[in-house]
């Protein structure tokens, strides 16, 4: 696709790129970026707003194959196109599960010929994400993946995870986990807490999430291993990041914006769309999370985007599954809540995620596959989930008002989303 | 809304002639046989009261004593404004083959009775049951007619008759007020 | 009454417990008369719908309804992870269309009254929820101990037993605090909530926590014993039976700390032997029994002042 973008203000810390200027689009890429006057092609008049590397959402859950109507590959990629994603990275936890080429290759050609957003497959570490032996992650990386995971689950075997820490570096993958003791966490609902004391529901302690990372660093840091913990919640938690980051760890995390935005407060008189894991935690939580964002302790926002039909959210609080919906909310969000520059924000949407999953870069410099986010810091505007393209309901944003939204994503240099004012 | 006094229809003197008049017509009427005073909550308690003491100056008859709440056998119409407290309900064990009189303070649609009526077949089979008040105010909904009465006076729609009882309000007198 | 539900002791002020207190007392007249029987709910239909099972609080719910000329239907139900089929929506709607006036819900999930209360047009009575509340239970504890000590301010109560996972030691914490008295919740280590000291500046000051029975019980009024649930035993929060009576247990000698005329209340049904002795429940100081009929009252009461007018 041809395009021309004019006017606006070029952000890309990866280039150090801050300018308003103008870029050139042919054939899918860019072909150069600068003052520019070529009125043969179609014109995106860009004045006064941010024109980024495509956005890379790298935790989200598709629930295809298996759970199709709570999401599919082609409504989980419109809503991230919505959201200003660009790609999306796809966790494994689908049924059946990503643990084999065949399902890999199946998600990356429904992708193709359904999403309009790019879509990664995650694999899954082990074996049916049972946690017993390794799944085979050479033929899943020839099959296209970009990472591997269990999440929806920890690998809870010590030295399982120094295997898959160990295996994954001759792929250059990372591992992703997502950090719980089960046996701590066992039959909770929602943090532990004043709040769960209060409405009688079962607690997750935040020693569930911190003994697991303090275990995972220390196995990182004896493999060598490329570690990144995924949607990280607890005080703690980032403390050890941090320090394990000044020893020179080879690590990354992320967090995801509801845990920078609410508390467990949210689940008030039991709101089944506070509901997701790990939970929404205490106000001092959230303070060392947005301190981690800021000192550049924590290297990505991701979603976590886990869409549920509507029926299974209208049951008792124990009973509902765990997740929320996010790939339209989290630019807002990140905008909204977070008092952070726009660098700061493009790197952690779009150029960190691709430093972290096995992906071809992308970015504004020329040659790059034009994959591009606008943005508009200053939109006004007000999250209505009806109008959500996710095939599910679940999220505790509808009605919240935000400023700053992405306005258009480019992918290939095709317009795939446009938010005119 | 709000009540003002219209004029007042007894003082303490007159109420307490009337409580006199009035013990002695059940008296008589009920000449030895076993009578059951039962005053229906709230003021009717304190009158049968009253009337047991003075019957037992008198003339030495010393009359059972009950209390009914009716609120628990209200038909619709007689539900007021705001849910009325349930006070308490205790009348004297083997009630069957007893001379039971009611007790109130105003007589006015009737309903109260009739709940009472109601209430009272459930503790047993009086002999009979008669009904004393000490104001008749008239606009019955109701085919109940008091057999002894302290005063029947004609009232409108917007007048309300309160009866004043030392033991609850601190005096005795009754006042027909008017709603402003 | 104002609300539409009864769902918790937390959320009701001081007058509307006393609303509920004084019209039970009123009401419990009736278990004495010959024929127990009022007209007052005639033609309103009540539901209990029980997730979990009890035979006590039913069965009291359904005379309180049937002697207030209710029609009151018993529908028990499961809550199998195989009947996953009906949702909390479902049987909400399924109230609504049978035109329920009242449904006296009991649930192992804590909130599950709540949705249901949210769905439906009936008057909801939480018949405990989960480890949440049991405002019923809460009720006619208060009842009893105002009979038997003629109030409910001012006492030191001690509350002893698995406070974690109790719902009717919620609720009456709930309750007592607001009336001025001391509560001292007691358990094991294991059994105590989380986070439980920062609810100790939400009661007025006056929730003390221990671990020590004999603290709790020094000086008490009122010592209110827990159900002990066996399951607890095989999640290692205390090794044996013989174990919890020995350190908290209510035996005769540990009674004896508490005043001389202290009254020992337990919500049913008694583990002998294992929370409480027996001599001490069929001692003369016990009121267990009374607590039954006050249940009765205070759940007639309440169904009076949902449906009465």
């Amino acid at each position: 696709m041809d395009l021309v973008i004019k006017n606006g203000r070029l952000v890309d810390p990866a280039q150090r790129i801050d300018a308003v200027t103008d870029i050139v689009i042919r054939g899918g890429k860019i072909v150069s970026i600068g003052k520019t006057s070529v009125p043969d092609l179609p014109q995106l008049d860009a004045t006064g707003l941010v024109v980024a590397p495509g956005f890379f959402d790298i935790h989200v859950h598709l629930r295809e194959p298996g759970t199709e109507e709570a999401e599919t590959i082609a409504s989980g990629g419109a809503a991230a196109v919505a959201g200003g994603f660009v790609a999306v990275a796809a966790m494994p936890n689908t049924k059946p599960p990503n643990d084999n080429p065949s399902i890999t290759s199946y998600i990356i050609s429904e992708a193709r010929r359904s999403s309009p957003a790019l879509v990664f497959p995650i694999g899954a570490v082990t074996r049916e994400q049972k946690g017993e032996t390794l799944a085979e992650i050479g033929e899943m990386v020839e099959a296209g993946i970009v990472g591997i995971s269990d999440d929806g689950k920890p690998v809870m075997d010590g030295r399982l995870f120094r295997r898959a820490l160990e295996y994954a570096q001759l792929f250059n993958l990372p591992v992703i986990q997502h950090c719980e003791d089960l046996n701590l966490s066992k039959g909770g609902v929602m943090h532990e807490g004043v709040y769960s004391t209060r409405l009688g529901l079962k607690g997750i302690p935040s020693s569930a999430e911190d003994t697991m990372v303090s275990r995972d660093l220390i196995l990182a840091e004896t493999t060598g291993g490329k570690y990144h913990v995924a949607h990280l919640s607890t005080r703690r938690a980032v403390e050890m990041v941090r320090q394990a980051k000044a020893q020179g760890l080879n690590i990354t995390a992320e967090v995801t914006p509801h845990h920078f935005t609410l508390t467990d407060a949210a689940v008030a008189e039991y709101d089944t769309n506070a509901k997701m894991n790990p939970p929404l935690r205490s106000q001092d939580d959230v303070d060392a999370l947005r301190k981690g964002i800021a000192d550049g302790t924590i290297d990505v926002i991701a979603s976590d985007h886990a869409p549920h039909h509507i029926n299974l959210k209208m049951l008792e609080f124990d009973r509902a599954p765990f997740g929320i919906t996010g790939l339209e909310t989290a630019v807002g969000l990140a905008f909204t809540e977070l008092q952070l520059p726009i660098g700061r924000i493009v790197e952690m949407f779009a150029s960190n995620p691709q430093k972290i999953m096995r992906v071809s870069p992308w970015g504004l410099f020329e040659g790059s596959e034009a994959h591009i986010t606008i943005l508009d810091p200053k939109r006004n505007w007000k999250f209505d989930v009806g109008q959500s393209r996710s095939k599910s309901r679940n999220s505790p944003f509808h009605g919240r008002e935000m400023t700053g939204k992405a306005v258009g994503t480019i992918v290939y240099g095709k317009v795939v989303y446009e938010d005119r004012a | 809304m709000t009540l003002k006094p219209n004029y007042q229809l007894m003082n303490a003197d007159e109420m307490r002639g009337t409580l006199n008049r009035l013990a002695d017509e059940i008296l008589s009427a009920h000449a030895g046989r076993d009578l059951v005073l039962v005053g229906i909550q709230r003021r009717g308690v304190p009158m049968a009261q009253r009337m047991a003491k003075t019957m037992g100056e008198k003339a030495n008859v010393r009359p059972q004593l009950g209390s009914l709440d009716i609120n628990l056998y209200r038909d619709d119409l007689t539900h007021a404004a705001v849910q009325p407290i349930v006070r308490r309900t205790e009348l004297p064990p083997h009630i069957d083959d007893k001379d039971v009189i009611l007790i109130d303070d105003v007589l006015y649609t009737g309903r109260t009775v009739g709940a009472a009526l109601r209430a009272l077949t459930d503790f047993g089979r009086m002999r009979t049951i008669q009904l004393a008040v000490f104001v008749d105010r008239g606009h019955r909904e109701l085919p109940v007619e008091p057999n002894f009465v302290g005063r029947k006076i004609p009232t409108k729609d917007n007048e309300v008759v309160e009866v004043r009882l030392t033991e609850i309000d601190g005096e005795d007198a009754i006042y027909v007020m008017e709603k402003a | 009454m104002k609300r539409k539900d009864l769902l918790g002791i937390r959320e009701l002020d001081c007058d509307e417990i006393l609303e509920i207190l004084d019209t039970a007392e009123s009401m419990q007249e009736l278990s004495s008369r010959p024929i127990k029987k009022v007209p007052t709910l005639r033609g309103k239909t009540i539901i209990n719908l029980f997730f979990e099972a009890s035979t006590r609080t039913r069965t009291s719910f359904e005379i309180a309804g049937k002697w207030l000329s209710a029609d009151v239907v018993n529908i028990s139900m499961s809550t199998s992870s195989v009947s996953k089929g009906e949702t909390l929506i479902d049987t909400a709607r399924t109230l609504d269309s049978m035109s329920a006036d009242c449904v006296v819900i009991r649930h192992s999930s804590s909130g599950a009254p709540h949705t249901i209360a949210r769905m439906t047009k009936a008057r909801v009575i939480n018949g405990g929820d989960g480890a949440h509340e049991h405002p019923t239970q809460a009720l006619l504890d208060a009842l009893t101990i105002r009979q038997r000590k003629g109030r409910i301010s001012g006492l030191k109560v001690a509350i002893v037993g698995d406070i974690a996972h109790s719902r009717v030691a919620r609720s009456n914490i709930h309750l007592l605090t607001k009336f001025g008295s001391d509560v001292w919740a007691c358990s094991a280590p294991t059994l105590m909530p989380v986070k439980m000291d920062e609810l100790l500046s939400e009661n007025q000051g006056r929730l003390h926590i221990t671990t020590s029975m004999d603290e709790a019980l020094d000086q008490a009024d009122v010592i209110m014993m827990l159900r002990v649930q066996f399951e607890r035993m095989n999640e290692s929060f205390f090794p044996s039976v013989r174990e919890y009576f020995r350190y908290y247990g209510l035996s005769r000698e540990r009674a004896s700390h508490a005043k001389s005329d202290a009254i020992i209340m337990h919500p049913g049904p008694i583990n002998r032997g294992v929370e409480i002795a027996s001599d001490v429940a069929d001692g003369p100081y016990s009121v267990i029994l009374d607590q039954i009929a006050a249940g009765l009252a205070v759940r007639m009461a309440i169904l009076y002042l949902l449906l009465g007018v």
